[in-house]
């Protein structure tokens, strides 16, 4: 139909894909490298509200913009601490760990916002990520606008998925990491650090998990709003498994759906008097629990996650 | 032979774990070239002490030192495999530590590597073809460990070890899972390896495979070091009973009589070829009054069987029948119902709910039956009478019928089991690795427990790696290869050899019951 | 002298209301750093929570108020969590409660008066439950994680309340936020006590600890869902049916949820709005853990949470810090309970023995 070529003809449908892709791209990521040595972290919605809120505040008080994303992933680095703590030292449950995370980050995040703008009416704005001018690139007809007018952060998502899959398929340390996740009796019967490796990955992870977070207030829109991040986390976490816990494919997935989510908000722009806005705005949640749905059985979960262990515990 | 200084040495190693002292003083020494076993039933502390050695436990007291490069004894700092690694020591462990998702190469070099590097890969590649062709270990490294078989997987662990420039090699039970024919290869690689100055730790509780292949026995027993001699001057007598201490009664089977046949498997297939659980075309059949044994190496689809019997599958093709009733639903109550009784494989995770009480596990089967409900409401108190008779009976050791039954040891559970399914007298028994685990004494008990169902007129199907179980026990062997199962006839007639030759797949003119 | 960790053999029941005790404790405890990094006192500040929650016969009935829909979802993720099963999704399962309520309450059916209450609780109960119910069958049939199916849900039944309110269900005779129509007045509970908000909810709430309670001690189900949330494996093996167990908690676990919706509507509101709920799914979650999963520790645990909210409304207004205060303290008092269970399985024991280097 005549609706569907003016949405996909439109060189600005790209960018919104790729705009939308970002965040989940962190945050896919991000759970991509807890889960590989794991660890579930379903801390991982709190640490997006942190991202966002750390980062975006500390632009507002003067650190710059690369100061916030600092501190985003500082932030997301901490919660991640804090779950590893609870999960890898103490093995307590990682489920409620993580939903614990989650509110306790949210709650922290709401809290310091409104104590710090306590009479606000509307939310402040800072001065967010611009869209980066590539010389040649950016200038190219349609290509140009759709691809290559994208801000800093998002090239910065692209970077990680590439250090990402180099560091985990190229380095000793990749290898060890996905040892861990299959079988932990593994990695010790040769001498490596069970509790280092998985603490390091949830740290690392959910620094990354928080920039996905910061990328909404700093890049995406240049304010924080309450429930901004929407249960962005939760899909992450579909993601992760239909990307079957690779970054190309995470890579892969996120553009998927920010691709049907920029789809799904033009679509509703040129039939939005037929059917309710509603509808469409579920539509990428019910997307979520399809792919998941569908991957699931075949999936290639890494063997060890989610199963207690304890040191000098065999089969 | 025997260097004046050892390889290795541990000195009044003593560990604990609260009141139990599973090592008490034990010290030893290995020399270069020479094959040691450590030989003891199963409890006697043989794991612990290798476990203490390797760095996985440390231990209360005593100390192991290594041979250094200056010529002088060093102590290896405990509680460390990466100093153990680093001093020269390589352990294969009974269940094996190998990352399914990433191929031989990639297990090999685990941890050799600096975290914070690239690595190098084509060097590993080179050392491990240089190890493989003088070690005689082939295998192919580059396919995902979780398509290897059992052989490969033990070989790349013992390839793990030699890369890792391992003076001292210890191989914790190594044969439990290989072939008779298999295991004579290992030691063949064995020889050699020690022939070129490796010393070798071998851990075993078979009398016959220790005598083939060692130079030095030291025999454990409850924690303690029983004896030890050279292996040439080794009587079989004597061993024996500084592993078990006392004369065991043999357990003499009375010829069974066979009566009426109760289970039938009639051309039954069962999943995909080459999964663990698939049969092909399997024909079997149970009778009263009869131990059948089934024998072979694990994962050549005797957990298809047992998940038929167990009522956990049923049959992708062909029947499966109990009574003249053919079974199609897979549903443990309904043959549990139908007086079939299991004990599972693997008794922690599938045979007891362990933060439940010992009563409720006794129960556990019946709990909807009038006896122990009406109206979906518990009775209690006929729960607790149960148990309380069933601990007597069966001598089940634990704090109460209250007590959580994670408490118990491995034989008590057991017995715990073998209360819960045989006082409802029942007519089918699928007795799996009924013995795995347990000490000489409890492994006794169980025996008799069969023997004595058998004769009060049950079917009993052993499922076992343990072949000298097996020739207690059954009356009549079958044996299963890569899911193909083949009726070897009475046990009167066969031997070890003639079995080995039957598991690893060879026919031998033997009746194929795959019609 | 040596202190080692040793695994506990039973944790009796002394030592674990303590650990709830003392979680809750040492929530509100560590909540004073932020009053302070705010600017206030911390004394005043639990004072003044104090008063707000229980200060007077009007506090209190706000309290319980509040703590209604918290014991029902408390309950709710009790029963779910102790089979293993992770219900998350009880915000969206209480929405569908409540949206039925409406459904079959505000006239759209014509039910002869007495039956009306039995009525929306059957059809908030079943909602509910149908909505544990399909995340659980997926997980069945298909295998997919049903913390994550039912945390998307919740947004999913949000969004399709709020399209029914702002479509067929909308009240034309409300000004301002869309609501639905409002139920008839057979529909809603009573009030227990005049002038008072406490409502008739409460008494479902109290009478659903019980029957919980009952069902989890003294019945085969509750012995067959303690199996199968302990191991899973041997209870399959054993004989029990472990997804017809699971899918029974589900409905169960699900109608509970149901129900929270149904009492919010017929009991406080009168109508459905979108902000019907302000977390109560997620909240219910603090409640079950803080309580150790025994149903009636939930609804102490429920009156607890309940008392920190009201009372944090209440301190919010009188010195200006802010209520996500109290979100805090709910967040704060999981993760010290979580680190509490930790001691329950563990014990330090001393030994005088010497360790040789």
């Amino acid at each position: 139909m005549d609706v569907l070529l003016d949405i996909f003809g439109s060189a600005n449908f790209w960018a919104a894909a790729l705009r939308i892709a970002t965040p989940l791209i962190f945050g896919v990521l991000g759970a991509l490298i807890c889960e590989r040595a794991g660890v579930l972290n379903l801390g991982i919605e709190g640490i997006f509200v942190a991202g966002a809120m750390a980062g975006w505040l500390a632009v507002y008080l003067g650190t710059g913009l690369w100061g916030g994303v600092l501190v985003a992933a500082l932030a997301g680095a901490m919660f991640g601490l804090l779950h590893a703590f609870l999960t890898v030292i103490l093995g307590l449950s990682q489920h409620v760990s993580g939903i614990g995370i989650t509110l306790l980050a949210t709650s922290v995040s709401y809290f310091t916002y409104r104590t710090a703008l306590p009479s606000v009416t509307s939310p402040p704005r800072i001065a967010a990520f611009q869209p980066v001018n590539i010389p040649g690139l950016s200038d190219l007809p349609f290509i140009g606008p759709a691809l290559f007018q994208q801000t800093a952060l998002t090239w910065l998502a692209l970077f990680f998925v590439a250090l990402v899959a180099f560091v985990l398929y190229r380095t000793p340390l990749g290898l060890a990491i996905r040892a861990v996740g299959d079988n932990p009796a593994s990695v010790e019967a040769q001498g490596l650090s069970v509790r280092g490796l998985r603490i390091g990955a949830v740290v690392a992870g959910s620094a990354l998990m928080a920039l996905g977070g910061a990328f909404l207030t700093m890049s995406a829109f240049d304010a924080f709003f309450f429930g901004m991040v929407n249960g962005r986390g939760w899909i992450c976490i579909a993601l992760v498994v239909f990307a079957s816990w690779q970054p190309g494919k995470a890579l892969l997935g996120a553009l998927l759906f920010g691709a049907f989510d920029a789809f799904q908000i033009r679509l509703q722009a040129e039939i939005g008097q037929i059917v309710p806005g509603q509808v469409f705005l579920m539509l990428p949640y019910l997307l979520s629990i399809l792919a998941l749905v569908l991957v699931a059985r075949k999936a290639d979960y890494p063997r060890a996650l989610l199963q207690p262990w304890t040191k000098g515990q065999r089969h | 032979m025997t260097n004046p200084i050892p390889l290795l040495s541990l000195s009044g190693i003593t560990k604990r774990f609260g009141a139990l002292i599973a090592n008490d003083s034990i010290s030893l020494d290995l020399h270069k070239g020479e094959i040691l076993a450590l030989l003891g039933e199963n409890g006697a502390g043989k794991t612990t002490l290798m476990n203490v050695l390797f760095g996985h436990y440390v231990q209360d007291e005593g100390s192991v030192s290594v041979l250094g490069t200056d010529g002088n004894m060093l102590t290896l700092s405990p509680g460390s495999p990466g100093a153990a690694l680093g001093a020269g020591i390589g352990m294969v462990h009974q269940h094996f530590t190998l990352a399914e998702n990433l191929s031989g190469l990639d297990n090999i070099r685990l941890g050799t590597e600096p975290l914070l590097s690239l690595g190098q890969r084509k060097a590993a590649q080179d050392k491990i073809a240089r190890i493989i062709t003088e070690s005689g270990l082939e295998v192919d490294l580059d396919r995902r460990v979780d398509s290897l078989t059992v052989g490969e997987k033990q070989r790349i662990e013992i390839l793990k070890a030699l890369y890792r420039d391992a003076r001292v090699l210890i191989l914790d039970e190594p044969t439990a899972v290989l072939t008779p024919q298999e295991t004579e290869g290992l030691f063949t690689i064995l020889r050699r390896l020690a022939a070129n100055g490796l010393g070798v730790i071998f851990i075993s509780h078979k009398l016959g495979e220790v005598l083939s292949v060692s130079h030095r026995i030291l025999v454990l027993r409850a924690g303690r070091k029983a004896g030890e001699l050279k292996t040439q001057d080794a009587d079989r007598r004597a061993i024996a009973d500084l592993m078990v201490g006392k004369a065991v009664a043999e357990i003499i089977r009375a010829p069974g009589t066979s009566g009426s046949s109760v289970v039938k498997f009639d051309k039954v297939s069962l999943g995909k070829a080459g999964e663990r659980q698939s049969l092909r075309n399997v024909s079997l059949e149970l009778r009263r009054g009869e131990v059948v044994a089934l024998a072979g190496v694990s994962g050549n689809g005797q957990s298809g069987i047992a998940a038929l019997i167990s009522g956990l599958a049923t049959p992708d093709s062909g029947t499966f029948t109990l009574f003249d009733t053919p079974i199609t639903r897979a549903s443990p109550r309904d043959l549990v119902q139908r007086g079939v009784a299991r004990m599972p494989e693997d008794r922690q995770h599938d045979g007891v709910v362990g933060t439940m009480s010992v009563a409720d596990n006794i129960a556990i089967e019946e709990v909807r039956s009038p006896g122990f409900s009406k109206f979906g409401l518990l009775d209690r108190k006929a729960m607790r009478v149960r148990a309380e008779t069933a601990i007597a009976d069966y001598d089940v050791r634990c704090p109460g019928p209250d007590a959580e039954a994670r408490l118990l040891s491995g034989g008590n559970v057991q017995k715990l089991i073998l209360a819960r399914v045989l006082e409802r007298e029942p007519k089918i028994i699928l007795a799996n690795q009924p013995t795995r685990g347990l000490d000489i004494g409890a492994q006794s008990e169980v025996h008799r427990r069969i023997l004595a169902a058998r004769d009060r007129g049950a079917a009993v199907l052993v499922i076992s790696e343990d072949l000298d179980e097996l020739f207690t026990l059954a009356d009549r062997f079958l044996v299963i290869h890569a899911g193909e199962v083949i009726d070897a006839g009475p046990s009167e007639g066969l031997d070890r050899g003639t079995i080995g030759l039957l598991m690893a797949g060879q026919s031998q003119n033997r009746e194929s019951i795959a019609s | 002298m040596t202190i080692r960790l040793e695994p506990r053999q039973a944790a009796p029941l002394g030592l674990r209301l303590a650990v709830s005790l003392a979680s809750g404790l040492v929530a509100l405890l560590i909540v004073a750093i932020p009053v302070m990094a705010a600017g206030r006192n911390p004394f005043d500040a639990y004072v003044l929570m104090a008063q707000g929650a229980f200060g007077s016969m009007f506090a209190l009935s706000e309290t319980l108020n509040r703590a209604t829909p918290l014991i029902l979802t408390g309950l709710a993720a009790a029963i779910a969590f102790r089979a293993r099963l992770w219900n998350i999704g009880a915000e969206g399962q209480l929405y569908m409660g409540a949206l039925a309520a409406v459904l079959v309450g505000s006239g759209f059916l014509q039910l002869p008066g007495p039956l009306m209450i039995p009525a929306i609780m059957i059809a908030g109960f079943v909602a509910g439950g149908l909505m544990m119910v399909v995340p659980t069958l997926l997980k069945q049939r298909f295998g997919a994680d049903e913390v994550v199916i039912t945390l998307l849900l919740n947004f999913v039944v949000i969004l399709f309340v709020q399209m029914l309110i702002e479509g067929p269900l909308k009240d034309p005779l409300a000004m301002g936020w869309p609501q639905s129509v409002p139920l008839l007045a057979e529909a809603k509970f009573d009030k227990l006590i005049p002038r008072l908000r406490m409502h008739w909810g409460l008494v479902i709430g109290l009478v659903s600890a019980l029957l919980l309670w009952f069902m989890v001690r003294k019945t085969v189900l509750g012995f067959e869902v303690k199996a199968v949330g302990e191991n899973k494996a041997a209870a399959r093996f054993v004989g029990i049916p472990v997804n017809a167990t699971m899918l029974k908690v589900a409905l169960l676990s699900g109608g509970l949820a149901g129900l929270a919706g149904v009492s919010e509507v017929a009991g406080v509101k009168g109508y459905l709005s979108a902000d019907l709920s302000p977390g109560f799914g997620y909240s219910g979650i603090v409640v079950a853990m803080l309580a150790g999963l025994s149903p009636i520790g939930a609804v102490l645990a429920a009156i607890f949470i309940a008392a920190v909210f009201v009372g944090a409304d209440s301190m919010s207004r009188a010195t200006g810090i802010s209520s996500y205060i109290a979100d805090l303290v709910v967040a704060l008092s999981l993760l010290s309970v979580l680190i509490g269970s930790f001691f329950l399985r563990f014990r330090f024991v001393t030994s005088n023995r010497q360790v040789e280097a």
